[in-house]
């Protein structure tokens, strides 16, 4: 994948397992949110195949790929809620467009959802109105609202205080185990991917090192191992492991 | 030399490429237009945006320039004691040419820049992403009754905008110049066409409705996603915009005889 003449991912092959909470870990630039994005199939790669739930995404005209992502949910790294509705019609709205749903009906599944990301009595508020980590609720609520197979989250953590990072993070846990959905998190906050991942894709050198989170950290190339020490180590989680730094 | 033929060629290439999207873009729109469910809350909405928020500096605007019209066409006439044509020349003016056209070049300013930023607004914060991801077609929601509300908007604003124009003249001319009141609007109506005049008038107006609508849509559709990007595709619909619709009504008038 390049974007004009900068490459960003290449010869790249890496899996996501279903039903679990995949983490794509790298640093900025690395091509996290290019992932996602490919998955959606919000742009094409020049070349390779891409599979989403048995299709491949790759060469769809835009039409079949409405089909593929009505099994997609997306959390946008800013929410990309509609600004001109209030947060309950932001909800409502795909119920309207996709379903045949008494407004009653749709009335309790928006209210349920909204519960279920811990908002209450928010209905009536513009995107604008709401902080950061409510956004990100509500963002999530509404990728969660259809019941997808698959959870995209763009930088679920980003530019929220410690206890909103870990109130997000028990959230996304909680709705992977009570719903079953395959999730895919891009993130550069190691210390939830190490509490919360079941699988992680460092984006490294345009590559893809995969593994769990402990494979990982504890990984014979000490600068794979240093990134997710250092980290851990400036966030206190646990002390870090040096390791020589070789070439690799 | 061979620079300036590659700088030049390369230039051409960018121009066609880009009539090219902008022609696929019409497509797309043509068939979101068409294909249900119909916005007709959104299109509504956008025509209350377009047409009902621009009456005021429309009727200013037509106003005034049917005032200077009216004051030109007197100190012009009165030299051949034609002053009684005042009407004739304020009313084909108005409909033939400066209607329709300063309509569209306000409503470019005013509307179509303030779409362009809108839809920009959405690419840059996603928006218009998370509706795809929602597999709802942006087009069809945001883009369609957008446009359509623009090629509505566009004849009845340049209507008023003639309206307006002629009470402007009529009140410069009759009122303060003494110009007969019956000899004005008899002029005009014996002078004025109902089918190559007024008709071709809202033909024009018509053809400026799907040029600004189709420019300010796909220029803010696919801007670059940053501030700058809004900022320059703003820009963009009034240059263009503008710079198009003189162009098209060249192109008419030399056509049709509009």
């Amino acid at each position: 994948m390049r974007f004009g003449t900068r490459p960003v991912l290449i010869d790249f092959s890496c899996e996501f397992p279903g039903g679990r909470i995949s983490v794509v870990l790298g640093g900025s630039g690395a091509g996290k949110t290019t992932i996602l994005r490919l998955i959606g199939g919000l742009i094409q790669p020049q070349e390779g195949r891409i599979w989403v739930a048995g299709t491949n995404v790759v060469g769809l005209s835009e039409r079949q790929l409405y089909e593929v992502r009505r099994k997609l949910g997306m959390m946008f790294q800013g929410g990309a809620l509609l600004n001109s509705l209030t947060v309950y019609e932001n909800l409502a709205f795909p119920l309207r467009e996709h379903t045949q749903l008494s407004e009653q009906e749709i009335a309790e599944r928006v209210h349920a959802t909204l519960a279920a990301v811990g908002l209450r009595d928010v209905d009536h508020l513009l995107p604008g109105e709401l902080s950061g980590g409510m956004i990100k609720r509500v963002a999530l609520a509404r990728a969660i609202l259809r019941d997808p197979q698959i959870l995209l989250c763009d930088e679920p953590f980003s530019g929220l205080d410690p206890i909103s990072v870990k109130r997000i993070e028990a959230l996304l846990r909680r709705i992977n185990q009570e719903r079953g959905i395959t999730m895919i998190v891009s993130s550069h906050h190691i210390p939830s991917t190490m509490r919360m991942a079941h699988h992680v894709v460092l984006l490294w050198d345009h590559k893809a090192v995969q593994g769990t989170p402990q494979e990982l950290a504890s990984s014979p190339d000490p600068q794979i191992a240093d990134f997710f020490n250092e980290e851990l180590h400036e966030e206190g989680v646990r002390e870090p492991q040096h390791t020589p730094v070789h070439r690799w | 030399m061979t620079r300036f033929i590659a700088d030049l060629g390369y230039a051409t290439i960018r121009f066609i490429l880009e009539l090219g999207r902008i022609a696929a873009f019409a497509a797309d729109v043509g068939r979101a237009v068409i294909t249900p469910p119909a916005r007709v809350g959104a299109f509504v909405a956008e025509l209350f945006n377009i047409g009902v928020l621009s009456l005021l500096i429309i009727c200013v605007s037509g106003a005034a320039v049917g005032m200077v019209l009216g004051l030109q066409g007197y100190n012009t006439l009165v030299r051949f004691g034609a002053e009684e044509s005042l009407g004739a020349v304020v009313g084909l003016s108005l409909i033939r040419e400066l209607g329709p056209v300063l309509t569209a070049l306000l409503t470019t300013g005013r509307a179509g820049s303030a779409t362009t930023a809108e839809i920009g607004t959405m690419v840059a914060t996603e928006q218009l992403d998370g509706l795809r991801m929602l597999a709802i077609d942006p087009v069809h929601l945001v883009v369609a009754p957008k446009t359509l509300a623009m090629v509505a908007a566009m004849p009845l604003l340049s209507a008023l905008f003639i309206v307006c124009g002629l009470a402007g003249g009529y009140l410069v001319g009759v009122a303060l110049m003494g110009v007969d009141a019956g000899n004005y609007v008899s002029s005009l109506q014996n002078a004025v066409d109902f089918r190559d005049d007024v008709l071709g008038s809202v033909l024009k107006a018509f053809v400026f409705g799907i040029l600004v609508g189709l420019i300010s849509t796909f220029r803010g559709y696919t801007c670059q996603p940053t501030s700058a990007g809004v900022s320059a595709a703003t820009t963009s619909t009034v240059v263009v915009g503008s710079v198009s619709v003189l162009l098209f009504d060249y192109i008419i008038t030399a056509l049709w005889g509009v």
